[in-house]
């Protein structure tokens, strides 16, 4: 592209803000009542992170390989698509990171890290996955457009970075990324919107992993002891 | 934008030709019936097309939406209804193409349609499968105008509509740019190739295309398509609220837009603009700003000089 630098970040928004939340409208009306179904993973996943039963982080990572891959292909291939060519360079993502979520609920690797830094930031990064859905009723949208886990890209993201940080072992070195990522984008698409209080949450997430992880590295690279389970 | 002789002898001459512009819609908008647009002539081929036409970027990229798509569809009926003639879309504008497309079966195929699109991909030889597509996405049997959008693989592409309008299969060709880029290429390729339209950004508080490549067109023989006439809203949204100067009562300007719409078509080189929008209401306010009395060259100096004051 050139003269790259005379670009400016509204100038790839394809797509209006009435357009891009009545996606989440009409995606929720699709999927009714799954949305039940998809809270109470959300809870069961809560749980397994707390209580740490035998195979928690096998169970959390399988199951954040469903809401991956079905939150690609259902939200961001299907619906999305629809009004944004590069979706079809995003949603090859989701299915990578399914695919990574998955190899590591088979191979195994996570354990659950019971206190620390990591732990706090990733208990706090999933209560705000599962307090995204108020954002929509409280910004005037109402419950219809409401964002919620394992349906709407952003809290699957943000649950999934918090999860994960409740968890240790190298492998989530590794699975970090695509979330971050996909975060980033998406605090980027929601201020180039116009849409400060919803960009909040995904910078937030962002913000919020890469200071838990850089903590993380730092007590590593120093010897401090590592807080284990 | 520094004043240049050439600045004041264009505005000049815009003046000139708006005393010229019919003046067809006083006594209609009085009595409350909107007049057809007024209409401007395609220096290549005589014909004359409506000065006002309907924009897709961002407003007709509802996708799959069946509400969004209704209320596209609307704002096409309303625009065919007082007098609309040039749709313009393109391939990189998300679904826009296929609401265009779907609007106008639901309309049962408006004959007044002149249809206007581009060709966006760096692979020249992609070129003419793209333009395929978007004509199976319009359902139309063949465009008016396709244009090289933001001259992207421009040779290559207008190698291919050149063979297209040879062949019959295309009307006029083009090229375009917006918000100013690449104004030097965009002049020596206006310069060298034979060109049929131009579609750029210009409005009354960016006028670089006054400098080069408006008169360019005018001496060429170019017709010339204004974009993003309100900057994307952002215009109109920075002038809410601000009161309309005595001239707009001149102009017959009862909002900002339409102040604004006049302003651009009062140049003699622009052969319509092509605002967006989603709402009915804007498009017949926009439809209507071509008809009426239009600014003469002082007029347009104070209406520019306003603006930038706000």
């Amino acid at each position: 592209m050139s003269e790259w630098w005379t670009y400016r970040p509204e100038d790839f928004l394809l797509f209006s803000p009435r357009v891009y939340w009545r996606l989440f409208e009409l995606h929720n009306a699709a999927l009714w009542p799954g949305q039940f179904a998809a809270v109470a993973l959300l809870a069961v996943l809560v749980w397994l992170a707390a209580a740490r039963p035998a195979g928690h982080a096998r169970l959390i990572t399988a199951a954040l390989a469903l809401a991956w891959a079905f939150t690609g292909w259902a939200f961001v291939w299907s619906r999305t698509a629809t009004i944004n060519w590069a979706a079809e360079y995003l949603a090859p993502l989701f299915a990578i990171e399914a695919l990574l979520l998955a190899l590591v609920a088979v191979l195994g690797g996570l354990r659950g890290r019971r206190s620390g830094i990591a732990t706090v930031a990733g208990w706090l990064l999933v209560a705000l996955a599962a307090a995204q859905p108020l954002l929509a009723p409280v910004s005037g949208r109402g419950w219809a457009a409401a964002e919620i886990f394992a349906i709407a890209p952003d809290p699957t993201a943000i649950a999934t970075l918090g999860l994960l940080l409740t968890l240790r072992g190298p492998m989530v070195w590794a699975l970090v990324p695509i979330p971050l990522l996909w975060c980033a984008l998406s605090a980027l698409t929601l201020w180039t919107m116009g849409e400060p209080a919803a960009a909040a949450l995904p910078l937030a997430a962002c913000l919020v992993t890469l200071a838990a992880l850089l903590a993380v590295a730092v007590q590593t690279r120093a010897g401090a002891p590592v807080p284990r389970s | 934008m520094t004043t240049t002789r050439r600045n004041i002898l264009a505005a000049g001459l815009g003046g000139a030709m708006a005393a010229l512009l019919p003046l067809q819609s006083v006594g209609a908008q009085t009595t409350g019936v909107q007049a057809a647009p007024a209409r401007r002539t395609i220096p290549s081929s005589g014909d004359t097309i409506a000065a006002v036409g309907l924009g897709t970027w961002i407003t007709f990229n509802v996708g799959d939406d069946p509400v969004l798509r209704d209320e596209c569809m609307e704002v096409m009926a309303a625009f065919f209804a007082a007098g609309g003639q040039m749709i313009d879309s393109s391939p990189m504008y998300g679904s826009a193409q296929a609401v265009v497309g779907d609007g106008l079966t639901r309309l049962g195929r408006p004959e007044a349609l002149f249809s206007a699109d581009k060709v966006w991909i760096s692979d020249g030889d992609a070129g003419p499968a793209q333009i395929e597509q978007s004509r199976q996405l319009w359902g139309v049997p063949a465009f008016d105008l396709v244009q090289v959008h933001n001259l992207l693989a421009w040779r290559e592409h207008l190698a291919t509509l050149g063979d297209m309008k040879a062949d019959g299969r295309l009307r006029y060709l083009g090229i375009t740019t917006s918000e100013g880029r690449r104004h030097d290429l965009f002049e020596d390729v206006m310069r060298r190739q034979p060109l049929d339209f131009v579609q750029l950004s210009y409005t009354i508080v960016d006028r670089e295309a006054e400098e080069r490549l408006l008169p360019m067109a005018m001496d060429r023989g170019i017709a010339v398509i204004v974009n993003r006439p309100f900057r994307q809203g952002a215009l109109t949204r920075q002038l809410e609220g601000e009161p309309l100067p005595g001239w707009a009562a001149e102009i017959g300007a009862t909002t900002w837009a339409q102040a604004i719409l006049k302003f651009i078509l009062s140049h003699p080189a622009v052969t319509t603009v092509i605002p967006a929008t989603t709402r009915v209401d804007h498009v017949r306010e926009n439809l209507a700003a071509s008809t009426g009395p239009m600014p003469d060259a002082a007029l347009r100096a104070r209406m520019a000089a306003d603006v930038a004051a706000l």
